[in-house]
Parts: structure tokens; C-alpha cells; sequence
């Protein structure tokens, strides 16, 4: 019934992914003079082209983990691959060249203009003064900054939102196969926090990186990620899975804990309607131009109380019952107006609101304003109880 | 201002780092004008007089026009050879105390440096000369630079010191050596921070200079010195107003650098 992108992760030979593996075999970081290693016997592998997001409370050594892939910080023990070549045998500074790299607040050099910190890596890596510029134009391009207004401006002459944008463009100018994100929006505001994660899903799906992503807000790791990792204390893995499995049934408290209330309307989040079953029947739809006698003789053979008026090109207009059909001689001027139509691309959370406002049914839309269907609450409610079933909630108690 | 230099335990609290307020006011930009023009126009003005009055044998010994601009000669060049003697040692010596393997040897060093700067220059200059006998312009060319050496250094470590540590993250993150983000990252953003030390200690170095007849560095201080035991005002005069005037015109030259060498966008 839900189609999850998220589902298949042996994607690496499919089509735009331009990602490489990452294994971490029992990595363990053990500061000195510390009891507790602050990593411990971290085992996991990043599959080609996916984002996972690891996320856990302040401390749990979750960045740290993050920090060892491109070396920022050097395991104790254990060893790293991406790609299948040994992370740990390469000179850091020519590995970390060929990892992407964005950090809180964009890191941007302050004394450099918006393309000179795009250039930073090609430049390092000895690209010809040509490609260089080409290169900084298309990523500017990418992540939605004009290059004649901003190529040449100062970090602090943009906003945050635009500073984070070109820190992403920094972190992507050499096209490296894996990118590292340690919480890159947790300093903006939410508006653009929302507005900066469409964008780099939008990229994601065009460029198909290896991506890890750190972040301590459990919405945006449902939001971005292809797989979660949940961890806790010095960063042991509590639960690896897609974030559909994850809500639908957390591995244990602590799981549950970071998840929070609500794990049902966040499962809405990652659902759209063209994926479930709308109705398409339930309703029956009429034009304006039938005549409301004869609407009401139809709608008692049906047995229905509602139809729903739509215009010549089938976009929806109002409903109406079948007592104020009544006595009137044309269907303009009757019913209650449409309020919020969903569309097929709309999350299951949209249509619930939608359904909610619209006193228990709201109507689909197609890609051009068309009426396919409605959706009402059982359908929704049908929905997370499937889920549920199938990641084996009764099972796992 | 002090907080800036916290990561120092050998910086004492009357020690400040020397930052002058970045020249954006209306009125500092007016005293970037005003101040050299004001300075030449009145040095003349009291050179002129000075050499067109009439003059005694005594006077015209040391008032003459060759004399003074040998003395001034002198003076500048002690100024100079202080000045890149103290950028030569205080910026690599800064730069070295910051990294990580040597940083334990910051407070050795910004304790000679402060006891450079507190003990009295004269008594510094004569000293060494005791000691080294040497004289000329070496003889108050050294003592100078470790009297002016504490500006320049703890500057330096300060502007090294407050470069967001996020900025070095970024910048090894994404694959720069360690020192391609000292010399592309650390030390431009430090600049501001060291061209304003610079500029305290070119006018601390201008103004001592006047010391260097002490032990035959020449200088204006002579003019000064000649003036007061032959008690002739008018050698007095001369002497004390180029001294003042060129080390306003030092300072401002240091404003003027301060303004024009720092990377934009350097300033935090």
C-alpha cells in the first residue's frame, strides 16, 4: 500500500548516485585520561548514495563518529572504508579533499568573497583557473544563489539561510562522493531551516551523495534521511533503520524517548497521498449546469446525502446537501465552498489537516486542479495501522 | 578589551591588547586628513622660523639645514630598522607560541616581552651599552626592540588566538593543511590585530629614539640634548617639534596601513 523510497538500500548501481560506500568496522575513540571510550566498537555501513542521519542527545558522540570518517578526529582502534579503500591509510588532508564537509553557522572564511570560499577545495586540488569558475558558477547555480549577485560578496553580507547555502556549495564544488553535514541548519531560523532541507532533498535526488548527517532534531532526521541511526552513550547504535520502520515501531525506550510524542503524525510527514488508497467513488460529483432536481433524484437512488459541484475543467467548487437542493432551479449560488483541496503530492499530515477542517472528507486534486478523489480519516487511520503491522508492532510489544 | 587576551596566563591584566577603534567615524576619517597636513604644515612653520632668525655662531653649528635633516635621517632609520627587527622576531615568535606543541612557552615569552616593556627604555639602552660596549645606531637599535617587542607579540598571539575555532575546522575539515589555514586563514584575519600593534609599537620606537644621543645614535634627541646644555631655545624648539611631528606622522601612517592592509571582511 505505501510505495517508501527509503526502502531498497542496495541502490548503489542504480542511476544518479554518486555515492560511495562507507563501513565502519568496531571504530572506537578512547580520549586519553577519560574511563569510558567516548565512540565504543562502532559498526556500521553508510550504503552508496543514501542519506543517513545520526541523531542522539548532546554527548553521545555522535559527531565524533561523524568526525572520524574524514579523520577530524583519528579512531583509537577499528577500521574505516568508503568506497572500499582504507580511509585510515590515506594522507587526512588528500582524504578529506575527496569528502565534503559543512558545518553549524557555514564555517565560511570571512575575509573571502562567496566564490573564492566555493574555490577553496578545487583549488586545493590543483583545477585550472577555468573549470574553477565554471565549477563555482554551476554550484551557485545548484543551491539557488544568483552568481552575478553574490559571487562576489562577503559571508557577512548575506543572511544565514544564504551563508548555509553557500557553505553546502563549498562542501559540493569538488563533487566528492560522500558529504559530512554536522548539523549544517541548526543556527537559522525554521522557516528556512524547512526551506534549506527541501533544498538539499531536492539535490540529493539529482546528485545521489553518500551523505551523513548529524542533527539532535528527530524531525529533520525523518525528514532527510534514508536510514536513521538512533544513538546513545558513547555513540552505541539503539536503532539502524529507515525512518518509517523507526516510528512505527522504536527498537527500545531510549528510541521511543527521542522519538517523542507523536510518532504516528510524524509517520503522516513521510507519506503522500498518491501513495494510499484515496477513494474515488465515495463522492459523487456533479457540475454546475445539472439541474439540482435532477442531482437530488440521483443522490437518493445512490443513497448519498453529499455531491460535490466542480467547474467545466473539473476542479472543485462546493458541496452540497441534498436538503438545499430543494426548490432551487440552478446549482450556482448553493452548497458550502471547497475549502482546502489537497493534491496527490500532498503528506498524509496535509490531507489529515485537511480532512480535519473540512468536517471529516476533503477532496484530491491532480496535477492540474482536477478532482480524483477524496480521502477521509479511516483512510489515513487504515494507513498507520498498516504500518504498524507491518514492522511488527504487536510482535515486538 | 583584556578579555580578549584570557588564553595568556603571562598577560597581565594592565597589559590590554592594543586595538584601536577601526577608523569609521566621521571624525577619524576628517583626522586622516587633518592629522598629516597639520603636522607638515606646522613642522615647517617652526623649521622656517627657526632657520630664518637671526642666528649666533652657536645656533648655526646645529641650525642648519643639512645638520637637521642628518639628525632626522638618523632618527627614521633607527625607526625603521626597530620596526622590521620587531615584525622579523614578534610575528614568526607570535605565530610559533600559538601552535599547539609550543604553546606551553606563551607565558615565558610574554613575560620577558612585558619586562621588556615595563623596565624604562633609557635605563634598557643604557644597560646594554654597559654591557655589550658597543654604541651607534645598533647600540639603541636592540634595546629598542625588545622595549617594543610586547605590542607586536601579544598581538599577534591574540589575533592568532580569537580566529573563530569554527573557521579552523571548516578549513581542515574540507582538506587544507595545518598550514595552508595559518597562512590563509589565521594569519589574514589576524592582521587587523597586528598592524595595530605594529602601530603602537612604531610610535613607542619613533618616541624612545630620541634617547639614542645617549649612547651616539644621533637622532633628534640630540638636537634636544644641544639645545638644553647650550641653552639655546631656539635648537630646543626645532628638536622637540620634529620629534613630536614625525611620530604623528608615524601613527598615522600606522592608521593609514591599519585601514588600507587589512583584508576585507577581516575585521570581527
Amino acid at each position: 500500500m505505501t510505495t517508501s523510497p527509503t526502502t531498497d538500500v542496495t541502490a548503489s548501481d542504480s542511476p544518479g548516485v554518486s555515492g560511495a560506500e562507507i563501513r565502519l568496522d568496531r571504530v572506537t575513540k578512547r580520549y586519553p585520561n577519560t574511563a569510558a571510550p567516548a565512540v565504543e566498537e562502532f559498526t556500521m555501513t553508510i550504503p552508496a548514495g543514501k542519506v543517513v542521519v545520526f541523531v542522539g542527545p548532546s554527548g553521545c558522540g555522535k559527531t565524533t563518529t561523524m568526525r572520524m570518517i574524514n579523520r577530524m578526529v583519528e579512531p583509537t582502534s577499528g577500521t574505516i572504508t568508503i568506497g572500499g579503500r582504507d580511509a585510515l591509510h590515506i594522507d587526512p588532508d588528500q582524504l578529506r579533499r575527496t569528502i565534503g564537509y559543512a558545518i553549524q553557522q557555514a564555517g565560511l572564511f570571512p575575509h573571502y568573497t562567496v566564490a573564492q570560499n566555493i574555490s577553496v577545495v578545487p583549488g586545493l586540488l590543483k583545477w585550472d583557473k577555468k573549470r574553477i569558475a565554471a565549477r563555482v558558477e554551476e554550484m551557485m547555480d545548484l543551491v539557488g544563489l544568483d552568481p552575478g549577485t553574490f559571487a562576489n560578496r562577503l559571508p557577512r553580507q548575506l543572511s544565514g539561510g544564504q551563508q548555509q547555502r553557500v557553505g553546502v556549495a563549498r562542501a559540493l564544488a569538488a563533487d566528492p562522493p560522500v558529504l559530512l553535514m554536522d548539523e549544517p541548519f541548526g543556527a537559522v531560523d525554521p522557516i528556512t531551516r524547512g526551506n534549506l532541507q527541501d533544498e538539499l532533498m531536492r539535490l540529493q535526488s539529482e546528485l545521489g551523495k553518500t551523505i551523513v548527517f548529524v542533527t539532535h532534531d528527530f524531525d529533520e532526521a525523518v525528514k532527510l534521511g534514508d536510514k536513521i541511526a538512533v544513538l546513545g552513550d558513547r555513540s552505541t547504535i539503539q536503532q539502524y533503520d529507515t525512518p518509517d520502520a523507526i516510528l512505527a515501531n522504536p527498537a527500545n525506550d531510549t528510541v521511543a524517548g527521542f522519538v517523542g510524542a507523536g510518532a504516528s503524525l510524524k509517520q503522516l510527514t513521510l507519506m503522500r497521498v498518491r501513495d494510499v488508497e484515496y477513494s474515488t467513488d465515495e463522492v459523487m460529483v456533479v457540475t454546475e449546469d445539472e439541474h439540482p432536481a435532477t442531482v437530488a433524484d440521483r443522490l437518493t437512488k445512490a443513497g448519498r446525502t453529499y455531491a460535490l459541484v466542480v467547474d467545466d475543467r473539473h476542479r472543485p467548487l462546493r458541496w452540497v446537501h441534498v436538503r438545499e437542493l430543494a426548490g432551487r432551479s440552478s446549482l450556482l449560488q448553493v452548497g458550502k465552498p471547497v475549502g482546502d483541496a489537497i493534491s496527490t503530492q500532498s503528506t498524509l499530515q496535509d490531507a489529515l489537516e485537511a480532512i480535519l477542517t473540512e468536517g471529516g472528507r476533503a477532496v484530491v486534486t491532480g496535477s492540474r486542479g482536477e478532482v480524483v478523489g477524496t480521502i477521509d480519516i479511516t483512510t489515513v487511520t487504515d494507513v498507520i495501522a498498516g504500518v504498524r503491522e507491518e514492522h511488527g508492532v504487536g510482535e515486538a510489544g | 578589551m583584556t578579555a580578549v587576551a584570557e588564553g595568556f596566563p603571562g598577560v597581565s591584566k594592565t597589559s590590554a591588547v592594543e586595538r584601536r577603534p577601526s577608523v569609521t567615524s566621521r571624525s577619524d576619517r576628517f583626522r586622516l586628513f587633518f592629522q598629516p597636513i597639520a603636522v607638515v604644515v606646522i613642522v615647517a612653520a617652526v623649521v622656517i622660523w627657526a632657520l630664518s632668525s637671526e642666528l649666533n655662531a652657536n645656533e648655526r653649528e646645529t641650525l642648519n639645514l643639512p645638520t637637521i635633516m642628518t639628525l632626522l635621517g638618523q632618527h627614521i632609520l633607527i625607526t625603521i630598522v626597530v620596526s622590521l627587527l620587531v615584525v622579523a622576531i614578534a610575528v614568526p615568535l607570535g605565530i610559533a607560541l600559538t601552535r599547539p606543541a609550543l604553546k606551553w612557552l606563551a607565558p615565558v615569552f610574554l613575560a620577558i616581552a612585558n619586562i621588556g616593556q615595563a623596565a624604562p627604555a633609557l635605563g634598557v639602552i643604557v644597560l646594554f651599552f654597559l654591557w655589550s660596549g658597543i654604541e651607534g645606531l645598533w647600540a639603541v637599535a636592540i634595546p629598542l626592540v625588545f622595549y617594543t617587542l610586547l605590542p607586536v607579540l601579544r598581538n599577534t598571539m591574540v589575533g592568532i588566538q580569537q580566529v573563530d575555532r569554527s573557521l579552523i575546522d571548516a578549513g581542515r575539515g574540507i582538506g587544507m593543511s595545518a598550514g595552508g589555514v595559518l597562512m590563509r586563514v589565521e594569519l589574514p584575519l589576524a592582521v587587523p590585530l597586528i598592524l595595530a600593534g605594529l602601530r603602537t609599537a612604531l610610535v613607542l620606537a619613533v618616541g624612545t629614539a630620541t634617547l639614542a644621543f645617549f649612547v651616539n645614535g644621533g637622532g633628534l634627541g640630540e638636537l634636544i640634548d644641544t639645545g638644553y646644555k647650550l641653552q639655546l631655545n631656539s635648537v630646543m624648539y626645532v628638536g622637540a617639534v620634529l620629534a613630536i611631528g614625525l611620530a604623528l606622522l608615524v601613527d598615522w601612517l600606522g592608521g593609514m596601513a591599519e585601514r588600507w592592509l587589512a583584508p576585507k571582511g577581516a575585521e570581527q
